[in-house]
């Protein structure tokens, strides 16, 4: 008791202003759980299968309504059937990375590469189907969190080799190389992601001979991916820019070829120094994916927005319970990755200071 | 492999051109004299039905241009004071902050648009049963008005020239300034200037009255009329590109005080200085280095993210040219490379000056 109150007074009260402030601090608090618990849980309306019983607490959530989409908002209109696909991908998915982050396990590098090459072929082959005796599904049926992450692994699946190549490109001695690559990289980093996507929905077609067509999805996919690499060409180049020369020298002098070099030297040291900001563009990314949703994909978002249209759900609540659910998941994957890139970062500096 | 690349242009060029003759789509830049033939509900300049596609799009930029402007005004007073907040040493101060940083930044922006737009839409009042402050600020679920004022004839100078005098009180400052690191002598060329500035305004004033007219929004009908008013979707585009914003910016600040050097604080406590002077006149000038570039990035980022408006029909660039230009021209190629450019050459500008900047901080630094 007496620590709680010597701590209090070193922390919360040591001068007058610092009293004011906590006392403004507990104030905003208090407002803030009372707001939230009220909404959520004391005015919130639980079980119903229909608007009723939301319309009946209209100063709470409307959970029914994510109750009953729930499993909308995971598969779109993945057919029942065929769920169990889905499934398989997400369970692999998880195993993996699960691996990769905690994992005390020897074939770390083997399983990174798996992850990056051979769990997309994979995947794309579970879902799309139309081999092996799967059934064809259309990609106008994926929806839900299946095409956020879709979108999402796909972007971080592209953009990562792409990345590599263009930081590396940014920083190579043949001119026209140089110049295509900080044209390239500029280009995209200077416009606004919606306008990409407008550009991949309404001219990719234009550019395409006739007959030749892109699926809507894979439209957003290259449009999603050609963006993500180009943030990721800058901080991949951030990390070559923080190789100390002589390691470039060193490669040279032992007579490794440039491709060599870069494999077996520079780009294991870059790419473990450039990690948070992987990770950030990671993050960006991730949410970057809702902005498909303007351009009539279903991810995540689009498909909760779209499901406010339902007649037997039209409440005032329903649209703001959407919005917090689909910012709830979201905010749990970003602060995941974002607490992962944390923890790598310490982990680096511990030993950057052992040095 | 530069013929490659050559031949592969070559190639979507002509498939385009193929295309766009097929479709009977015309093309050049001549659509931007016709007319657009549909109205908005947000404009800055005069426009209506009959302007042209050009005036269209020079709204649209104004009012991208007047959310990011007072967007990363928000956003920086907001960051600012999180970034301090977060490094303060009150426990439950610097707890707040980090909260707050966590829940906005990872939270994608266009969820928070569409959370604070539903927020104003659907639990906000009627027109009749606004929230009211004084009477003369109103809120509703048709959007938020504010007191203004109209110009009387002459009001319209009288702005001019005290804009004229605004402008003249940086170089009065700086001038001042530079006479004390010179001389050591504190010469009162600030308050003179003030001081001059007050008695003509108060002479013009009390010779020809005052050239303005109140404008207090009024319940009229089924709406309020008068006075600023600013639509939800403004509203709600402002405070989610402000909030989001904050949470990087807050991160910056924490990051550009934390690069000052101990010793400074030490310093400035040695001197006897207060906390909020050593703030303000030692650490963050210094923090101020580190700040400045990834401030203009984040700051470049929400001028981008405006272009999320297009979601809540706010009528920014790329929601009504992009947008709805685009549906009714169909001239894909010309509007999307317009729109484009119009933000590479912000974004290119930026880095422009960012490296400019860069570069003379260093040499300062040296």
């Amino acid at each position: 008791m007496q620590q709680i109150i010597k701590w209090s007074r070193k922390n919360l009260f040591a001068t007058r202003m610092n009293t004011l402030l906590s006392l403004v601090s507990l104030w905003l608090i208090y407002v803030t759980i009372d707001g939230v618990a009220s909404w959520a849980f004391i005015n919130a309306s639980f079980l119903g299968a229909d608007k009723a019983s939301c319309i009946a607490n209209p100063h709470g959530a409307c959970w029914p309504f994510v109750t009953a989409k729930l499993n909308q908002f995971i598969y779109g209109n993945y057919p029942a059937g065929e769920q169990w696909r889905v499934n398989i991908v997400f369970a692999l998915g998880a195993l993996g990375l699960g691996l990769l982050m905690t994992g005390c396990i020897s074939f770390k590098k083997q399983l990174a590469v798996l992850m990056l090459t051979a769990y997309p072929v994979l995947t794309f082959i579970l879902l799309s189907g139309g081999l092996l005796g799967l059934s064809y599904v259309e990609t106008n049926q994926w929806g839900g969190l299946l095409v956020t992450l879709v979108i999402a692994v796909t972007g971080i699946v592209v953009s990562l080799p792409l990345g590599i190549l263009l930081a590396l490109g940014r920083r190579s001695e043949l001119p026209i190389i140089r110049m295509m690559s900080v044209v390239f990289i500029e280009f995209w980093r200077g416009v606004p992601l919606i306008t990409v996507l407008f550009m991949a929905s309404v001219m990719l077609p234009l550019f395409l001979p006739e007959g030749m067509n892109f699926d809507a999805l894979l439209r957003c996919l290259i449009g999603v991916s050609l963006f993500a690499s180009a943030y990721m060409a800058e901080v991949i180049r951030g990390g070559l820019q923080a190789i100390p020369k002589g390691q470039y020298e060193a490669g040279k002098s032992i007579g490794l070829s440039y491709w060599k070099s870069m494999r077996l030297i520079i780009l294991p040291q870059a790419l473990v120094i450039s990690i948070p900001g992987i990770v950030n563009t990671f993050i960006g990314l991730f949410k970057d994916t809702t902005l498909v949703m303007i351009v009539g994909i279903f991810d995540l978002l689009g498909i909760i927005s779209f499901h406010f249209t339902d007649p037997n759900w039209t409440s005032p609540q329903v649209p703001i319970t959407g919005f917090v659910f689909a910012g709830l998941v979201f905010w749990v994957f970003c602060f995941a990755m974002s607490y992962y890139s944390k923890s790598v970062e310490r982990r680096f500096s511990v030993t950057g200071e052992n040095k | 492999m530069v013929s490659a690349f050559i031949g592969l242009v070559w190639w979507l060029i002509d498939n385009t051109v193929a295309n766009l003759a097929r479709q009977n789509v015309a093309t050049g830049f001549g659509f931007l004299d016709n007319n657009t033939g549909f109205d908005i509900n947000q404009k800055l300049i005069a426009y209506d039905e009959t302007s042209s596609y050009l005036r269209l799009l020079l709204v649209g930029l104004l009012n991208t241009a007047i959310v990011s402007v007072l967007g990363i005004l928000l956003a920086t007073v907001i960051g600012f004071m999180v970034g301090l907040a977060r490094l303060s040493d009150n426990w439950l101060v610097s707890k707040l902050a980090f909260i707050y940083v966590e829940i906005f930044r990872n939270l994608p922006l266009l969820i928070q648009i569409l959370f604070w737009y539903v927020l104003l839409i659907e639990l906000l009042p009627h027109p009749k049963k606004s929230f009211s402050l004084w009477e003369v600020f109103f809120l509703n679920n048709r959007g938020l008005y504010l007191p203004w004022f109209t110009t009387l004839p002459g009001g319209g100078y009288l702005l001019w020239v005290l804009g004229l005098f605004g402008a003249g009180w940086f170089y009065v400052a700086h001038k001042a300034r530079k006479m004390r690191e010179l001389t050591g002598h504190n010469k009162a060329y600030a308050r003179n200037y003030i001081l001059i500035g007050v008695i003509c305004l108060g002479g013009y004033l009390s010779l020809w009255g005052v050239p303005f007219e109140a404008d207090l929004p009024a319940l009229k009908g089924f709406n309020f009329r008068g006075g600023l008013s600013f639509t939800p979707e403004f509203v709600a585009l402002l405070v989610a590109l402000s909030l989001y914003t904050a949470s990087f910016i807050a991160e910056i600040v924490r990051a550009g005080v934390l690069s000052v050097s101990k010793g400074q604080f030490e310093a400035a406590k040695a001197l006897g200085l207060p906390t909020s002077v050593s703030m303000n006149k030692v650490i963050i000038p210094q923090a101020m280095r580190v700040i400045i570039p990834p401030l203009t990035s984040q700051y470049l980022n929400l001028t981008k993210n405006s272009s999320l408006a297009a979601a809540i029909a706010y009528p920014e660039l790329v929601s009504v040219f992009a947008g709805t230009a685009l549906n009714q021209t169909g001239q894909a190629v010309e509007i999307i490379f317009i729109t484009m450019s119009i933000y590479l050459f912000l974004s290119l500008l930026t880095s422009f000056l960012m490296n400019t900047y860069n570069a003379r901080v260093a040499l300062v630094e040296k």
